[in-house]
């Protein structure tokens, strides 16, 4: 066990859990978005996984990253409208139409990827993103090789939080998403459009969904397989939930999950072998479910969260 | 007379095929309080409504300051300068005052602007004697403190007409006579305000000028309300005269409900603290309090759904042992829930299933573990026919009666078994003085057969007609019982406030 513990320590598990973290992260604050305006977004799983496979299919077509990553931003974007639509506008469950969104952008993502690439022995890569090193900051010690010498969508990631946290609390439109996910009535009563303000949240969702999803087909595995985003955005919303809906607690509970999740990549990899690795792979889920379940018992969701608004009600 | 502020011409608003308002015309002037009267379902709430955005008017005008406006939202009233404190406040809880000031206000260089929010709220506090802690979170707040808050938002919006939609009803006594002062200081100040009640000496206080609806239409005007009878007004309201029920001197027999130092911790609401009461068959005891003060901690306890942590329930000369809603009904206790639709029965399940919910297992509705189908029909029938229930007829989706018959399905569920005690809570809350008036005839047959009846209540007026005796709610204790000829708004209010630790 003192290997395992001597690793925790080094950098490269460091930074392995920084570079676990960022989709989740991502994934996280775009849910915590659309959940404060109260819209609860199930399609967040096959939104990641359309994205991912739109972003890396701009790339390998365009050979521009960047130009890939707007490509999964606005395909988030627009699954985040397709989601509003349903859910904000015609006012349906949000568990079914998540669900629907979920299985249609999955279904399009195999579709459109079989459609491009045909079936290839050996799947389709690019040459993903590259780590970026931070002058100076990368030389602190420890730190700065696990930190700042990452892929620049790490660096993205890490600026979100606080931005998040800003348009959150600090700007009118953030207390809008609050008003609109805790009573949307006082929200339309003061001249707020609940409809408007939510479309606006769940489609900022999208967005950072989609970031999610291109980290992980263009910085993580620079290729799209059926199972790049493995059940990321289920952990997502679980984590939405741990971390109390706020943008910090969430980062948080990312970089959690990111460590047992690292720590369990190390365990596979280090003397343990006579057990089967299935066994390691359980365990972040097994501490979603644990932190969950200890955690969310206070915890209390926006007032508002999967409930339909329509004005004209008697 | 000063040009009308807002002026309303012949408004027209139909849902489906009820016309909730019909050709209703009403003005206010800068400086005035005009009464807007009329019981439930006259189409107050509606008119406002229209006149707030909030529903499309099918025919008729509105002219701000003699120009004609169009409002078809919030936004656009607001921008009309109207502001309006809705019978639920339309507050969210876990953000802090001066967020829910602040919203819908554009911001300062990208941020919410909350040095000026706190200025602007400072003048209006010291204004209208409005005082109120901006950082506090709203769930914090006391009833009366998040109405303050629903009018400093509207008057932060710069409101010049002020729409209260029955303010009082979740009023202390004491709390009233701040809320009429800093209205009398509005009006002062040339802002016009629109006071929604059916209550009818509040109106007579307070306005300059009443307009009285029924059914949908202006049933009349009341040019000034101080020197107007209530009874007068009561008779626009419904249409006739409106007799108070009599009720005989009490005849009280032995105790039927007796609690002896109950108390609960704390699940939700507010816990009892050693509540000992005496219920006698043949008396109606009233509950009084500001809602909120442990009135539904003891329904509950009364009605078996909650366990008290210590005391002891005696109903009938047998002491309640394990408090479930079979045992304590089964001891001859019947109930009458507060929220008719939540608790009160099940709203999309026909009318009949709901009349013999409490006593589906028994032998008159149910036979080795089925269902009587044609018992329960014949149940149902007999009940709608003896209170005059109006509904198409049992097989009815429940939710689709109105407030009046769901109260009268309700009291026939429960009079139906003859209890020995019955405990309502709210029983007229939501109804017309008709509806009301045969409740409350009910309660008082009832009385004389004997049994012993518990109304929990938040209108004193109602309680001091009713009940033989009124005991006062404060923070989960009994803060003292007055006999209803003893009573008193006053005396009440000074208990309900804590004031006063025996009366």
């Amino acid at each position: 066990m003192s290997a395992v513990l001597e690793q925790i320590f080094q950098v490269g598990f460091l930074a392995a859990i920084i570079r676990i973290a960022t989709p989740l992260a991502f994934a996280t604050l775009g849910e915590m978005f659309s959940e404060r305006a109260g819209v609860l977004n199930l399609g967040i799983e096959g939104i990641m996984l359309l994205c991912a496979m739109t972003g890396f299919t701009a790339t390998s077509l365009s050979g521009s990253l960047w130009l890939g990553v707007l490509v999964a931003v606005l395909t988030g974007m627009l699954m985040g409208a397709l989601h509003a639509l349903f859910t904000v506008a015609l006012g349906l469950s949000q568990h079914v139409c998540g669900i629907g969104v979920t299985l249609f952008s999955s279904g399009l993502a195999y579709f459109l990827y079989r459609l491009i690439f045909g079936q290839q022995s050996v799947p389709p890569s690019i040459k993903g993103f590259q780590t970026l090193p931070i002058p100076v900051l990368s030389d602190i010690p420890v730190l700065g090789p696990a930190v700042f010498n990452q892929f620049a969508l790490v660096y993205m990631a890490i600026l979100a939080i606080p931005l998040a946290a800003f348009v959150l609390y600090r700007t009118p439109w953030g207390l809008s998403v609050r008003m609109v996910g805790e009573n949307p009535r006082a929200a339309d009563s003061a001249g707020v459009s609940v409809i408007a303000t939510r479309f606006q949240a769940v489609i900022l969702g999208g967005a950072l969904m989609g970031l999610a999803g291109a980290f992980l087909s263009m910085a993580q595995f620079n290729a799209f397989t059926f199972g790049v985003v493995s059940g990321r955005g289920w952990v997502a919303i679980a984590l939405v939930v741990f971390g109390r809906w706020d943008p910090w607690r969430s980062a948080g509970a990312a970089l959690l999950f990111a460590f047992v999740d690292a720590l369990q990549l190390r365990m596979q990899a280090s003397g343990l072998g006579h057990i089967p690795y299935e066994a390691f792979l359980m365990l972040p889920f097994i501490f979603t479910i644990v932190a969950m379940a200890v955690m969310s018992r206070n915890a209390v969701a926006p007032s508002a969260l999967l409930k339909p608004f329509r004005r004209e009600e008697r | 007379m000063p040009a009308p502020l807002i002026e309303m011409r012949g408004i027209t608003k139909s849902f489906g095929a009820v016309k909730a308002s019909e050709a209703v015309d009403l003005s206010v002037a800068p400086g005035e309080i005009l009464g807007l009267l009329g019981e439930n379902g006259a189409g107050k709430t509606t008119l406002m409504n229209v006149l707030f955005g909030a529903y499309a008017p099918d025919a008729g005008e509105i002219l701000i300051q003699g120009r004609p406006a169009r409002i078809t939202s919030s936004a656009d009233a607001l921008a009309a300068g109207i502001g309006m404190v809705h019978q639920h406040f339309h507050l969210a809880p876990r953000l802090t005052v001066l967020e829910n000031l602040l919203i819908g206000i554009p911001g300062k260089a990208g941020r919410i602007d909350r040095a000026g929010g706190l200025v602007r709220l400072a003048e209006i506090s010291s204004q209208h004697g409005l005082t109120l802690d901006p950082n506090l979170p709203v769930s914090a707040l006391s009833v009366g403190e998040q109405q303050r808050l629903e009018i400093v938002k509207a008057l932060f919006r710069g409101a010049r007409l002020l729409i209260l939609d029955e303010p009082t009803a979740v009023l202390a006594p004491s709390e009233v006579d701040g809320l009429f002062s800093a209205l009398r200081s509005m009006a002062a100040q040339g802002l016009g305000i629109i006071f929604i009640s059916h209550k009818l000496n509040e109106v007579r206080a307070l306005t300059h000028r009443c307009t009285v609806l029924r059914h949908g239409r202006v049933a009349g005007r009341v040019d000034d309300p101080a020197n107007t009878t209530s009874a007068a007004m009561a008779q626009l309201m419904c249409g006739h005269e409106i007799v108070p029920p009599a009720r005989g001197p009490s005849t009280p027999g032995a105790d039927v409900l007796i609690l002896d130092r109950i108390s609960t911790s704390r699940h939700s609401g507010t816990a009892l603290r050693d509540v000992s009461l005496v219920v006698r068959a043949g008396e109606i005891l009233g509950i009084a309090g500001v809602s909120g003060n442990g009135q539904r901690a003891l329904a509950e306890v009364i009605s078996g759904v909650r366990a008290p942590d210590n005391g002891q329930m005696t109903i009938a000369g047998k002491q309640v042992v394990h408090f479930s809603p079979r045992e304590v009904q089964a001891l001859g206790l019947g109930r009458i829930p507060e929220d008719r639709m939540t608790t009160g029965l099940v709203t999309n399940l026909p009318l009949a299933d709901s009349m013999v919910l409490p006593r589906i297992g028994t032998s008159a509705f149910s036979a080795r573990g089925l269902l009587k189908p044609d018992a329960i029909r014949a149940f149902a029938e007999a009940q709608i026919k003896a209170y005059d229930i109006r509904c198409p007829g049992p097989m009815t989706r429940a939710g689709a009666l109105s407030g009046g018959n769901l109260q009268k399905a309700l009291l026939a569920r429960e009079l139906a078994f003859d209890p020995k005690v019955l405990i309502v809570s709210q029983p007229t809350r939501g109804l017309d003085i008709g509806a009301a008036r045969f409740i409350h005839e009910k309660f008082l047959d009832m009385r004389a057969k004997g049994c012993g009846i518990i109304v929990i209540g938040e209108d004193l007026e109602e309680l001091m007609v009713l009940c033989d005796r009124i005991a006062v709610m404060y923070e989960g204790r009994i803060a003292g019982t007055l006999d209803s000829a003893d009573a008193s708004v006053a005396r009440l209010g000074l208990l309900m406030t804590g004031a006063e630790g025996k009366a």
